[in-house]
C-alpha cells in the first residue's frame, strides 16, 4: 500500500495543487495586512503564522487523502455518514458556545467544527449511494436522497444555528441529485414544491430566524438603512471593494482593514481586504486562479474512470463554488450575509483541512483515473 | 461533453461573469465615490477652540477671563462598562440618572458621553485617583469664560451662547466654526466678537472604526482672539453697581472731554458666568419671568421722561436764544401757574416767590421753566434738546441703544392727530409729557453741556475714532450754568444739599418723573406708582471729569434718593481709587 506507483506521481493534478497553494499564500498575506501590528489584536501567535501553520497540516492531510485508492470508500459510505450525522448531534448538546452559536467539538487540546468534517463525508456518502442507483432517479429514491442527505442535516446543523452551512449542505444535495438525473417533471415539481413551501413557510421560517439574521436580510434587501447599524458590514465591505479602484491601494496600504471598519475582515470579509490593496487587476488574477481549480476539478468529473468517482467531483466542485459565490457575492453586496468564508482564503484551521481534504478526493480521483477496478 | 455538463460548466462561467461585472461597476465605474467613502471613514478634522481676547479696562484691569473648566465624560466603548458607583459617589450625582445619561445615545456614533461639567478641582483630584479603576474615563479641560466683576458689567460685557441656526446662516464668517462654539450673543462680547473670537485651531485625525484616534495628520494651532480695551473705568462701574443694587435703575458716566464711556450700569442684573458654559433652561426662564426684568439694560433701553433735569436744556436754550438773562426776575412763582381751566403747579405748593434763572436753577422752579417754555416756544425746545443729541441715538453704536422722543408740534399732529397746546410746551420745559431719553442720552447732554459746548460722539473702546462737533455756545451761558448746577449741590437751598460731599465737590440737577398724577398717586398708595428719581451731574465742578446720570424707578424725589445715591458712588469710586494707589 505504501508503495507509490510513478504513474500516480506523473498523473498527481500538479495544476490544482500549484494553484491553490497560490491562493493560500495570497490568504496568509491578505491575513497579515487585514492584522498587522500594532493594529490588531494582540493575538500570539498572530493570526497569518497560525494560518501558515494550518496550511501545512493541510497539506499533510492532503497527501494522507490521495495515498489511498478512493474507490475503497464506497464499502464505507454507512458508516461514515452515522458518524457525520452523531457528531452533529454531539456538538448540539456538549459543543462550544461561540457568539451565540454552537459549533465547535472541544477537545481539550483542540477544537473543531462536525459540519467541516461532515461537509466531506457527506459528498463522500451521497456519491456512494447515488452510484448504485439507476439514472434518472425515481421520484421516491430522489426524495429519499434529499431527505437522508439534505434535510436531516440541514434541520441539525441550522439547530447550531448555522444557516449558511445548512443552506450549503442542502443546495449542494440537490445539485448532485440533479446532477445523478431526475426526470424533468419530477424536478419541475420538486422545484414548485420548494418555491411554493418558502412562500408558505415565509411566516414560520421569518418568525424562526435569530435577530441579527432577520436583519442581515433587511440589510441585504437595502444596505443603506441604517448605515450604521445592520447594513454597516455590507456597506463598509462595498466601500472597502469600491475604494480599491483599478490597481489598488498597494499591499499594506489599505485603510479599511486595519482602522477596523470591516468586521470579520480576516475571516468572512478577506476577499475585500485584498480587494481594496489590489484593485481590479489583483481580482481578475485571484479569480482566475479560483476559476482554473473550479475548471480542474469539473474537468475530473467529466475524466473520472466511475460513477462514484465522478459524483465525488462534482460534489465537491459545487461545494467550493457555492462556497465560494456565496462569500463574494456577500462582500459585493449582491447576496445576503451569511457566515461562511472564502475557501482557501479565509482564516480558520478546521475549515482550511476539510477543503484541502475535499481537494484531496477530486485529487485522488482524477489521478487513479487509469486504474482498473482491482485494488 | 453532456449536456447536464455543459450546464454546470456555464452556471460556473456565469457565477464568475456575474463577479467580473459587479468588480468593474464597483472598482471602475464607482471607484471615486468609494474612495470618498472610504476617507471619510477614516478621517476626522476636530476643531480646536480658540482662546477668546481679553477684555480689560481703561487701566489694564481685566473684566472677564479665560478659565479652565473641567469636564468628565466615558468613550464609547466603556459606556456599559464603566462603574458609575464610583462616580455616582465622586460626582455626587445619583447613580440612577448616570445610567441613564450612558444608556442615552450619544450625539454621533462613537463619541463620549458627557457625564458633568464643570467639576471642582477636589471632584478632577478624585476622579484622578481612581483612574485605573475607571476605565474609558475622560476628563477634559476647556477654556470657560469667566467674569470677575459679575454683575457688575454683564449688560455691558454680555454673554456667550452657542451659535444659533440663524446665525450660521447670515454670518458667512461663522462657516469655519461647528455649531457647539460659543459665541458672543450680547454687549461687548457679541459686537466685537469677531476681534475676540480668534480663529479655530484644526486637528487632522486618522480614527478607527471606534473613532479612537490613532495617528496626527496634520495640526494648526488656534490662534488666540485680540484683545480689547475699554474705556470703562472698572472702580466707577463697579462702584456704581454697588449702589444701585437691589434698586431698579442705571447709571452711566462720560469724560466730557473725549466722549469715552466710564460707566454703563443697569440693576437689577444677572450672573454672566451662569452663561459661560450655555445658561440653564432654570436660570434663563428665572430671569425672562422676572418681573423687574434683569435682562434690559436700563441705561440705553430704558426710557424715561427726564423730568426736571431737562431743565439744563430750556435754560441753556433760553440764554443761548437771548430771551433771558441770568439776573432778569421772570416768574413771581405762587406755586402754579393758570392756563385755560388747567393749573400747572410747581413742585414748591407755597411757591418761591421772585425767581431769576439762577434760582430757578438751584431751586428748581417749575413756573419759572413754564413761563421760559412759553416764551421760546417749542419750537425753540425741540431744537436745543436736538441740538444736544436728545431724540436720537447717541451714536454709540454698540447696544442699539434707543432714540428716545423730543416731541414738537408737527410730531403731534401726525402721531396723535392732535393740535399742540401750550400745555404741551409747558410740559416739555419742565421735561415731562411726551419727552422721552435714555440714562446715557442724559449724561451725553450734561458732558455736552460741561465741556463747553463740545458735543463729543461717545465711545467704549479705546481708540475708536472720536467725532467732535462744536455747538458754539456762548461761554459765559456755560459758564452761568455749571455755576448754578454746583449752586443745586452745593447752596443750602439747592434741591440736592443734602448729598453735598466733603470730598468732592460735584455739581448737578435733580428730576422727580411723576409716573402717575397726583390724584392716582394718593388713592393706590403702591411702589409702582412712585416717582423715577433722576440725577445728573458732574464732577469735580471746577475741571469736570465725569459727567453722569442716574436714573432710579420708582424711587422717589431725584434729591432725596437719586442724588446721595450719585455722592455715594462718587465718593465710593474715589475712595477706591485712593486705596489702589497707596496699594501700588
Amino acid at each position: 500500500m505504501l508503495k507509490i506507483d510513478r504513474r500516480l506521481i506523473e498523473h498527481f493534478d500538479w495544476i490544482t495543487f500549484f494553484t491553490i497553494i497560490a491562493i493560500c499564500f495570497i490568504g496568509i498575506l491578505t491575513i497579515y495586512s487585514a492584522t498587522r501590528p500594532p493594529l490588531d489584536e494582540g493575538e500570539v501567535p498572530p493570526f497569518y503564522v497560525k494560518q501558515l501553520i494550518w496550511l501545512i497540516i493541510a497539506i499533510t492531510g492532503m497527501f494522507i487523502f490521495i495515498s489511498f485508492d478512493y474507490t475503497v470508500l464506497r464499502k464505507y459510505w454507512l458508516i461514515l455518514y452515522i458518524i457525520g450525522i452523531l457528531l452533529l448531534v454531539i456538538v448540539l448538546f456538549t459543543g462550544k458556545t461561540a457568539m451565540g452559536a454552537k459549533r465547535w467539538i472541544n477537545l481539550g487540546f483542540f477544537s473543531f467544527q462536525p459540519s467541516e468534517i461532515f461537509k466531506i463525508v457527506f459528498i463522500i456518502s451521497i456519491s456512494a449511494y447515488l452510484e448504485t442507483k439507476n439514472s434518472p432517479l425515481s421520484t421516491i429514491e430522489a426524495l429519499k436522497t434529499m431527505a437522508i442527505f439534505g434535510i436531516i442535516p440541514f434541520v441539525l446543523i441550522v439547530k447550531q444555528p448555522d444557516l449558511g452551512t445548512g443552506m450549503l449542505i442542502l443546495i449542494t444535495t440537490f445539485i448532485m441529485t440533479v446532477y445523478k438525473g431526475l426526470r424533468v417533471r419530477l424536478l419541475i415539481l420538486l422545484l414548485s414544491i420548494f418555491i411554493i413551501s418558502i412562500a408558505f413557510l415565509w411566516e414560520i421560517l421569518w418568525e424562526g430566524l435569530k435577530e441579527y439574521q432577520k436583519n442581515r436580510l433587511i440589510a441585504f434587501l437595502d444596505p443603506n438603512v441604517d448605515p450604521r447599524g445592520i447594513g454597516y458590514n455590507i456597506m463598509q465591505s462595498v466601500i472597502t471593494v469600491g475604494s480599491g479602484g483599478f490597481f489598488g491601494k498597494g499591499f499594506l496600504e489599505g485603510t479599511q482593514g486595519p482602522l477596523k471598519f470591516l468586521p470579520e475582515r480576516h475571516t468572512d470579509f478577506i476577499f475585500p481586504i485584498f480587494a481594496e490593496e489590489w484593485g481590479f487587476i489583483g481580482c481578475l488574477l485571484l479569480l482566475f486562479l479560483y476559476f482554473t481549480v473550479f475548471f480542474r476539478c469539473f474537468q475530473t468529473s467529466v475524466i473520472a474512470k466511475d460513477n462514484f468517482g465522478k459524483l465525488i467531483a462534482t460534489g465537491f466542485t459545487a461545494l467550493f463554488v457555492i462556497y465560494f459565490f456565496i462569500n463574494i457575492g456577500m462582500t459585493l453586496g449582491i447576496m445576503p450575509v451569511v457566515g461562511i468564508p472564502l475557501p482557501f482564503m479565509s482564516y480558520g484551521g478546521t475549515t482550511l483541512l476539510a477543503n484541502f481534504i475535499g481537494i484531496a478526493m477530486v485529487i485522488n480521483v482524477r489521478m487513479r483515473r487509469f486504474e482498473l477496478f482491482y485494488p | 461533453m453532456k449536456i447536464k455538463e455543459q450546464i454546470f460548466i456555464g452556471i460556473i462561467f456565469l457565477i464568475f461573469f456575474v463577479i467580473v461585472l459587479r468588480l468593474w461597476q464597483l472598482q471602475i465605474i464607482e471607484t471615486d465615490k468609494y474612495k470618498k467613502l472610504a476617507e471619510q471613514n477614516r478621517i476626522r478634522i476636530i476643531k480646536i477652540p480658540a482662546p477668546r481676547g481679553i477684555i480689560y479696562d481703561r487701566n489694564g484691569i481685566p473684566l472677564v477671563e479665560n478659565t479652565p473648566s473641567f469636564s468628565v465624560s466615558v468613550s464609547y466603548e466603556y459606556l456599559h462598562k464603566i462603574d458609575t458607583k464610583i462616580l455616582s459617589k465622586i460626582l455626587k450625582v445619583p447613580e440612577e440618572e448616570l445610567k441613564t445619561k450612558l444608556e442615552k445615545k450619544p450625539e454621533s456614533m462613537y463619541m463620549p458621553v458627557t457625564l458633568k461639567e464643570d467639576l471642582t478641582f477636589k471632584e478632577v483630584a478624585m476622579l484622578e485617583a481612581r483612574k485605573s479603576e475607571l476605565a474609558g474615563l475622560i476628563i477634559e479641560t476647556e477654556m470657560k469664560r469667566s467674569y470677575p466683576f459679575n454683575k457688575a458689567t454683564s449688560h455691558l460685557l454680555g454673554y456667550l451662547g452657542k451659535i444659533t441656526e440663524e446665525q450660521l446662516k447670515t454670518d458667512p464668517s461663522l462657516s469655519n466654526f461647528p455649531p457647539y462654539f460659543m459665541i458672543g450673543q450680547t454687549g461687548i462680547e457679541k459686537i466685537f466678537d469677531e476681534k475676540l473670537r480668534g480663529i479655530p485651531g484644526e486637528k487632522i485625525v486618522e480614527v478607527d472604526a471606534l473613532g479612537r484616534e490613532l495617528r496626527l495628520i496634520k495640526e494648526t494651532s488656534p490662534v488666540k482672539g485680540d484683545d480689547i480695551y475699554l474705556t470703562i473705568d472698572i472702580l466707577l462701574q463697579d462702584a456704581a453697581y454697588k449702589a444701585l443694587e437691589g434698586r431698579e435703575g442705571a447709571f452711566v458716566a462720560v469724560k466730557p472731554d473725549t466722549g469715552e464711556i466710564l460707566a454703563i450700569v443697569s440693576t437689577p442684573s444677572f450672573d454672566p458666568n451662569m452663561f459661560a458654559k450655555g445658561v440653564s433652561l432654570k436660570y434663563w426662564s428665572e430671569l425672562t419671568a422676572d418681573s423687574k426684568n434683569p435682562l434690559l439694560n436700563r441705561a440705553v433701553h430704558g426710557l424715561y421722561a427726564p423730568g426736571s433735569t431737562f431743565k439744563i436744556v430750556t435754560a441753556l436754550a433760553g440764554l443761548e436764544e437771548g430771551v433771558v438773562t441770568p439776573d432778569r426776575v421772570l416768574v413771581n412763582c405762587t406755586g402754579g401757574i393758570s392756563y385755560g381751566k388747567w393749573t400747572f403747579g410747581c413742585w414748591k405748593k407755597g411757591g418761591h416767590g421772585a425767581v431769576n434763572l439762577r434760582r430757578a436753577i438751584v431751586e428748581s422752579c417749575d413756573v419759572y421753566f413754564y413761563k421760559l417754555g412759553e416764551i421760546l416756544g417749542i419750537k425753540k425746545l425741540h431744537k436745543y434738546a436736538t441740538l444736544l443729541g436728545l431724540g436720537s441715538p447717541t451714536g454709540l453704536n454698540i447696544f442699539n441703544e434707543k432714540s428716545g422722543l423730543v416731541p414738537d408740534e408737527e410730531w403731534k399732529k401726525n402721531v396723535l392727530k392732535s393740535n399742540w397746546f401750550l400745555g404741551d410746551t409747558f410740559n416739555t420745559a419742565i421735561g415731562q409729557g411726551f419727552l422721552k431719553v435714555t440714562p446715557l442720552q442724559m449724561a451725553t447732554v450734561v458732558a455736552t453741556v460741561v465741556n463747553g459746548g463740545i458735543k463729543n460722539k461717545p465711545y467704549i473702546v479705546k481708540g475708536q475714532a472720536n467725532n467732535k462737533e462744536n455747538l458754539n455756545f456762548d461761554k459765559t451761558n456755560i459758564e452761568f450754568i455749571k455755576n448754578a448746577l454746583s449752586g443745586v449741590v452745593n447752596e443750602p437751598a439747592g434741591t440736592a444739599f443734602t448729598a453735598h460731599s466733603s470730598i468732592i465737590k460735584f455739581g448737578g440737577k435733580t428730576g422727580t418723573v411723576q409716573v402717575v398724577s397726583k390724584k392716582i398717586k394718593e388713592k393706590f398708595s403702591s411702589k409702582h406708582l412712585e416717582h423715577h428719581a433722576w440725577f445728573v451731574g458732574f464732577a469735580p465742578v471746577d475741571k469736570p471729569e465725569i459727567a453722569f446720570s442716574i436714573i432710579i424707578e420708582h424711587g422717589g424725589s431725584g434729591g432725596g434718593v437719586a442724588a446721595p445715591v450719585a455722592k455715594n458712588i462718587l465718593e465710593s469710586y474715589i475712595n477706591k481709587k485712593r486705596n489702589l494707589y497707596v496699594k501700588n
